[in-house]
């Protein structure tokens, strides 16, 4: 018998989620006020949740490790959210977007979810409008979309390139808004450090206050994370500095199963990386791809400059290989045609890993239809490219500010060079229908579970998905756990779980700082970060991966041994936080490589190099792979594999085409 | 390597804001045009940590430029030299060899110092708490299209919410005043219809809130635009102003 249970309720797909609405238990106003709930991570999952829990009554604590929950990674997000409104009038649906959602996961994730993400999602949409985020908006004052990757509708509203930014300050003035009236408590520069289940269920987490290095105990009837992915495994990635596994991996080793761990997004446009002093990656939003032209020179090994190769000379290798969809194919398609064609040596810049993103045709065309806007008869060459210029920079102004200062280029006149980078995780804890781990009383919501995107996720769904869990679902989901707790009164933090687990924690810090090494924190999150690019990145194998997975093992050993934690830990010390991440980083990042290694098919952002087409795409295992893979840690580094089944009952499961 | 330099760093030491601090006085070698201020401080701070001494302290989380985190007041002005960026976002290439660079944390009473660059914002979330939103519950929203935003209404509403909570308005002002923070959500949600209904009393709270976090007057100099990285301009002041007029003859 599994250990799994999704509790899928039954019925048709599209009657699921509104007949669970109508019959899942609630709970009354007075009980609320006496049931407390830890929101762990305040982005767009967690502070949706917790403003919408603590409007319904009931008494929310939010812990984030940035100064203010407002500087939450989802604050990054660029390009927009999806939703099916079809205010296009391009024939979208509910359906083409659950439809497009699970296609563009190559079939990896749960149906029930995903119909249920697609149908809330339009709702997303009314509540940030409502809440005073400022969309873009068309001349007639009604709302504006674009087109984003792997679908073939306008689906995408925006807010400029800074998306995410807008919908984080609204979640953010909800979330606000709750701690002013008293509903919520909130605990920044606090950082959870472990789980506390009593009598097998979660009943409140240990965190360490990051100012004054004292930890705490905090009781909860629930626990919801809601603490992003983990990109920065990699080292390397479009994360922030402070983005980490921590929560995540302290509740999967206190018993929630962690879900298709190896299952992460690079994303095709980012500017590369320029020398070993890099700290991060910044992506260039996935809406440039809808007016820029990738290409590299016909050439091998060109030298010249961009401008000097001439249109004949140019290889537009995505609108080549996939004319249907051309520069808009998912993102994992990208970027592995992108790989493919610097591996093979026709890559630019001085890296020669990197390829060109060209918005020359864009500015021309966009010049043309603003000379006529404007009622200007013979525009000159000069005035066209102004026009196309102005048009651009309405779009992606930003964008193009931020590559010119970070690369010292002006991309108005010069293609941008990009290269694929880490920049999400599909995996993540895994979750059943309520949102709740494999711990009752555990949640995951937002990035930090596994459940929404399989094997890849579509540009714009991220965001969508962190409001429809934290707005729509959790609010309704949690009262099916919590009405059976209105009688639980608020445990001890006295009570020895408690006790334990802060002992643990204070273990993990003492050891630390005892080891008293050579090496900084940094040193071996670069090492693990290049052993998981180059062998658990965009392209795997077996070779590599068992490789791997030994090299992460002895990493561990030399990290215990040798790492150098300065300063004290009763005081504000970045470096003992980077390390307890770090530590946690080396932990999963062998898991990765052992559920990498465990798949031998491809699949979305998966690829096995021993799966492939002739033709070099990636080719699915459907008999033997079309399931969830939840890994329970069994202590000691040692991880045992459960299946969940994916049941394809309302799609026709296929080999994804994009040409 | 061609064009690295060699640069001389003056930057404020503090253990916490019980103690007193100084500029000590770090030289780095060898650094890259191409790497941003704030890997420039990871080299440093690599080269303090093997060595045994403790690393500096400073803010800083997403690096491109949005989260509002890092807050560096580089010779004289918050963010560094260049307009329009923060300092994650500020490269090296703005820097010559043989400079000398001065670092201070942000000063101002409301945001006392925690450690060496590191200051407590917290001020900035207890203003927005007193009504920097809209008061509408999760469930309660009608059709987003329903409203209709005339798109210029719109656009300077956005333009207003782009700022990013860094406080470098703050820093440079010569009062310590948080006008122009507190003056672009009070413009952002006055801009939209579905602001207007709490107008009057958003504005009255939130200039109640910022007085009493001790952030001082705004006497119009408009240093806070100047050195503002998301270029929020000091019409909002202006517009807050007299939103706050008209509440208080209501």
């Amino acid at each position: 018998m599994s250990k799994l249970d999704s509790k899928i309720p039954e019925g048709a797909l599209e009657q699921k989620w509104e007949n669970y609405k109508s019959s899942v238990a609630l709970v009354n106003p007075a009980n609320k006020r006496s049931l407390e709930v830890i929101v762990v991570g305040s982005g767009l999952a967690g502070s949706s949740a917790a403003s919408s829990l603590a409007e319904m009554g009931y008494k929310v604590k939010v812990f984030c490790f940035q100064d203010s929950p407002r500087r939450a990674h989802s604050i990054a997000a660029q390009g927009g959210i999806n939703a099916a409104k079809n205010y296009q009038n391009d024939g979208d649906s509910t359906y083409r977007l659950f439809y497009d959602t699970i296609k563009g996961g190559d079939y990896r994730s749960r149906e029930a979810n995903v119909y249920r993400l697609a149908s809330v999602s339009s709702n997303i949409i009314d509540q940030c409008v409502a809440s005073g985020v400022p969309l873009a908006r068309e001349y007639g004052g009604m709302l504006s979309n674009r087109s984003f990757g792997g679908t073939q509708v306008q689906r995408t509203f925006y807010a400029a390139g800074q998306t995410g930014q807008q919908l984080l300050l609204g979640a953010y003035s909800g979330l606000l808004r709750q701690v002013g009236l008293g509903n919520v408590e909130m605990c920044a520069r606090h950082e959870m450090l472990d789980v506390v289940n009593i009598d097998g269920k979660c009943r409140g987490i240990i965190a360490r206050d990051l100012i004054t290095g004292k930890l705490e105990r905090h009781f909860g009837h629930a626990v919801l994370l809601c603490s992003g992915g983990y990109g920065n495994v990699f080292y390397l990635s479009t994360n922030a500095m402070g983005s980490n596994v921590t929560a995540a991996w302290k509740a999967h080793k206190r018993g929630a199963f962690f879900g298709n761990p190896c299952f992460t997004q690079i994303h095709p446009t980012c500017i590369p990386v320029s020398g070993e002093h890099q700290s991060k990656l910044t992506l260039m939003s996935e809406s440039l791809r809808n007016d820029g032209r990738i290409w590299v020179p016909k050439k091998h090994g060109d030298t010249r400059k961009a401008n000097e190769i001439t249109e004949e000379e140019r290889d537009y290798y995505l609108e080549r290989r996939y004319p249907a969809f051309g520069n808009l194919v998912p993102r994992d398609v990208a970027s592995r045609a992108a790989k493919e064609r610097c591996d093979a040596g026709f890559g630019v810049g001085a890296s020669k890993m990197a390829v060109y993103l060209d918005f020359k045709a864009a500015i021309a065309r966009y010049g043309h239809t603003q000379a006529v806007k404007l009622g200007v008869h013979n525009p000159s060459a000069d005035e066209l490219k102004e026009f196309g210029k102005q048009v651009v920079e309405e779009k992606y102004g930003n964008l193009f500010a931020m590559y010119e200062q970070i690369t010292g280029e002006n991309p108005y006149e010069l293609p941008m060079r990009i290269y694929p980078a880490v920049h999400y995780t599909m995996g993540g804890l895994w979750v059943d229908y309520n949102l709740m781990t494999t711990v009752p009383g555990l949640y995951a919501l937002g990035e930090a579970n596994f459940s929404d995107h399989g094997a890849n996720r579509l540009g714009a769904s991220a965001l969508m998905q962190g409001l429809a869990d934290g707005y729509f679902v959790i609010p309704y989901t949690i009262g099916a756990y919590l009405s059976k707790e209105i009688s639980v009164k608020a445990i001890s933090t006295d009570h020895e779980a408690f006790v334990a687990a802060e002992k643990n924690a204070q273990e993990i810090i003492d050891k630390l700082f005892a080891i008293k090494g050579t090496k900084s924190v940094d040193y071996f999150h670069k090492r693990l970060g290049k052993i998981m690019w180059d062998k658990c990145g965009m392209a795997r194998s077996e070779k590599g991966l068992k490789e791997a997975i030994a090299e992460i093992r002895a990493l561990r050993d030399e990290f215990w041994k040798d790492v150098r934690v300065p300063g004290t830990a009763n005081d504000f010390n970045p470096e003992l936080e980077k390390a307890g991440r770090v530590a946690d980083f080396i932990e999963l990042g062998e898991l990765m490589c052992i559920d990498a290694l465990n798949r031998t098919e491809s699949c979305g952002g998966h690829f096995r190099e021993e799966s492939q087409t002739e033709e070099g795409e990636a080719l699915r295992k459907d008999d033997e792979f079309a399931y969830v893979a939840a890994w329970e840690n069994n202590g000691n580094h040692t991880y045992e594999l459960h299946k969940e089944e994916l049941k394809f009952e309302a799609i026709k499961i296929a080999q994804r085409s994009y040409k | 390597m061609s064009g690295h330099m060699n640069l001389t760093l003056k930057i404020w030491r503090q253990k916490s804001d019980k103690e007193k601090g100084k500029l000590v006085t770090y030289p780095v070698q060898n650094i890259s045009p191409d790497m941003s201020f704030l890997e420039m401080f990871d080299v440093l701070n690599e080269q303090l940590i093997t060595k045994g001494d403790e690393p500096i302290a400073f803010d800083h989380d997403c690096r491109e430029g949005i989260c509002g985190m890092c807050s560096m007041y580089i010779n004289g002005r918050p963010h560094g030299p260049k307009r329009g960026v923060t300092t994650c976002q500020l490269h090296m290439r703005s820097f010559k060899d043989g400079d000398t660079i001065v670092v201070e944390p942000w000063r101002a009473a409301a945001f006392p110092v925690i450690k060496d660059l590191t200051v407590d914002r917290s001020a900035f979330d207890r203003v927005i708490a007193k009504g920097g939103f809209i008061s509408v519950n999760t469930g309660n929203a009608q059709d987003a299209n329903n409203i209709p935003i005339p798109k210029t209404d719109a656009d300077a509403a956005f333009e207003a919410a782009a700022c990013i909570g860094c406080g470098a308005c703050v820093a440079t002002c010569k009062n310590s005043s948080a006008m122009l923070f507190v003056s672009a959500k009070v413009s952002q949600l006055a801009l939209l219809p579905q602001g207007r209904v709490e107008a009057t009393a958003r504005v009255k709270n939130m200039v109640a809130q910022m007085d009493e976090e001790g952030f001082g007057n705004c006497s119009n100099t408009g240093a806070c635009e100047v050195e503002c990285p998301k270029g929020i301009s000091l019409e909002n002041i202006a517009l807050m102003n007299r939103e706050f007029f008209v509440a208080n003859i209501k």
